[in-house]
């Protein structure tokens, strides 16, 4: 460690005022407090600091929350491969497959929202505060690994820009930036990230004649056209499957076991709200049982426990609905925020043929009305408390 | 319960300011402060649910080709739908008034909240665009009516939705070149990308 302070202290007079460097200053704050403590924790006036946790520091945590979640998936990628091109393979062959596609995906999307970043923040001369620590993780882990390179590239710069950038950076925006660029993605490309084909990498190989590809959910959106077709039927076998996570979608979203893993150290560390992954859960539970009771096709009398296993629900959960800065601030609106992105979640689902899921949606639209909840929530407590303090 | 999906529709589905963008001055302009928005927004989810039946009568009774009939047979070939512009605006001018008028006498209250407001709904294209929309699409009276509720509460939601995240925005660093006006065109645009999570939800 000794010797990366002394770097430090050595490459810092460059950086200082009037330095030949000065206006890279705000760069080189951001490594160095990857790093270190900064020097002067405590701002002039205001707030005392005295905790050497800054938000890096809890945005890396979130990261390390994530990693068993990136390795399953890097893992699922080759399995899904080499099940799909009908070879057996061992644990390294689709270790080495999955990573020789995933990893790109991860350094475009860091090396592409990193210069972004950086490009604002020398400009406009602040501080990298969280720099794209998540985000640039979240990126790939919620696109099929068939995606190609340059659209996660247009995606990233999309919504560092706009949903990010315009708004004065990290802690700013409305919307969750990872999010953003899926939306983005879909919208603009659906042709890469969505159907039946592109949640199977196959690289140059041709896929064995009874492979679909079909994702549960879109056997799912299938059944509420096609009565014969039975959900119950073909997740019932495989539920503990899917609970593990062992099913062709999104790179790191497939695994419910890794996102609880995830939800575990985000909740010890206290970094995520356990009300927010809690309330997500039981939404979609509530949603599912009511349209169990309404029945009329498949999918709706589909068991309701089912929901939480298939399709993204868990890792939009854990990791996309808790992002404190787009979520709900106050505490009982988080019961609200969560719930709501459950009920949503499995109402587009369900519901909505045009999209087979819907965490994705229903996470934007609560990010939309998080600020609203949070309003009404406030309003409420200054009443009751203005009616104790009058009688 | 086709009145009650065609209510949904026009909440989520075919949000006046999300899908048509139709509405967007007062949208963007009375969108600043929770409280206001939520006035303007239930002004003009009363006006919509009486103006847009109302124009139909007017439509269905006198404006439609043949629509007349029912004064003598003289009228069968009496066609005056290129009236329809200036008589739906007409009625919509005059309702405002009305609704105007008997909030000042029924809830003094309501009426300096919205005092501003309820003037303004008069030009509010989105307004307008409901009773065109009702016109274009056959709906009958039922229908019309669920229609112009739901449009209704589709701009109240989209707009409280706003101002909400207009004054967290106040914490925010926009910019300079984007402060205002920029930031909130933004703002809906992705909005309206949360809004498509209901497109092709039908009952």
């Amino acid at each position: 460690m000794k010797f990366l302070q002394n770097f430090f202290d050595k490459i810092e007079p460059n950086f200082e005022k009037g330095a030949k460097w000065e206006k890279f200053h705000t760069l080189y704050e951001g490594h160095r407090t990857i790093l270190f403590t900064p020097d002067r924790v405590t701002t002039r006036n205001g707030t005392q600091v005295k905790d050497a946790v800054d938000l890096k520091r809890l945005m890396f945590t979130v990261v390390i929350a994530m990693i068993p979640c990136l390795l399953f998936g890097i893992w699922n990628v080759g399995h899904q491969h080499f099940l799909a091109v009908g070879e057996t393979a061992t644990l390294f062959e689709k270790l080495g497959v999955g990573a020789l596609r995933v990893v790109p995906m991860l350094v475009v999307s860091y090396a592409v929202g990193l210069g972004t970043e950086f490009i604002f923040c020398v400009i406009r001369q602040k501080p990298v505060e969280e720099g794209f620590l998540v985000t640039g993780m979240l990126i790939p882990l919620v696109l099929p690994p068939t995606i190609p390179l340059w659209q996660i590239a247009m995606a990233t710069v999309f919504a560092v820009v706009i949903a990010k950038e315009a708004f004065g950076g990290t802690g700013m925006n409305i919307l969750n930036v990872a999010l953003t660029a899926r939306a983005f993605l879909y919208f603009a490309y659906p042709l890469q990230i969505s159907g039946d084909k592109v949640w199977t990498y196959l690289g140059d190989k041709t896929s064995v004649d009874a492979f679909s590809g079909a994702t549960i959910l879109s056997d799912g959106a299938e059944s509420t056209l096609d009565a014969s077709v039975n959900v119950t039927e073909r997740i019932a076998p495989q539920f503990w499957d899917y609970f593990m996570g062992i099913m062709p979608g999104s790179i790191g979203e497939t695994s419910v076991l890794m996102c609880l893993i995830g939800a575990a150290i985000l909740i010890f560390t206290g970094v995520g709200s356990w009300k927010i992954i809690l309330s997500v859960f039981l939404g979609a539970m509530g949603m599912g049982l009511l349209f169990n009771v309404v029945g009329g096709n498949p999918f709706l009398e589909m068991p309701a426990h089912y929901h939480l296993v298939i399709g993204g629900l868990a890792f939009g959960a854990v990791f996309m609905a808790t992002d404190p800065v787009s979520a709900a601030q106050t505490e009982r609106g988080k019961w609200i925020y969560g719930f709501l992105i459950g009920a949503l979640t499995v109402l587009i689902r369900v519901v909505n043929p045009a999209y087979p899921e819907g965490i994705m949606l229903a996470i934007l639209f609560m990010n939309v009305f998080a600020p609203l909840i949070d309003f009404y929530i406030v309003e409420g407590n200054k009443k009751r408390r203005l009616k104790r303090a009058t009688v | 319960m086709e009145a009650f999906n065609i209510a949904i529709r026009g909440i989520f589905i075919d949000n006046m300011v999300f899908a048509y963008f139709l509405g967007m001055c007062s949208f963007l302009a009375v969108s600043k402060k929770v409280k206001t928005a939520v006035g303007l927004g239930a002004a003009v989810i009363f006006v919509l649910t009486i103006t847009v039946p109302l124009n139909w009568l007017i439509q269905e009774y006198v404006l439609k080709e043949g629509a007349m009939v029912w004064m003598g047979d003289d009228f069968a070939s009496v066609d005056l739908t290129f009236l329809q512009f200036i008589i739906f605006i007409a009625v919509i001018a005059a309702m405002v008034q009305l609704v105007e008028m008997i909030i000042e006498k029924v809830s003094p209250a309501l009426y300096g909240s919205l005092g501003i407001f309820l003037p303004l709904i008069a030009v509010n294209c989105a307004i307008l665009g409901s009773s065109l929309f009702m016109v274009q699409r056959d709906y009958s009276i039922v229908e019309a009516t669920a229609f112009g509720f739901g449009s209704g509460t589709g701009f109240f939601l989209a707009i409280i939705a706003l101002a909400a995240i207009r004054e967290k925005l106040k914490y925010s660093d926009v910019p300079n070149g984007l402060k205002g006006l920029g930031i909130t065109m933004i703002i809906t645009g992705l909005m309206g990308l949360a809004f498509k999570s209901f497109i092709g939800i039908s009952f």
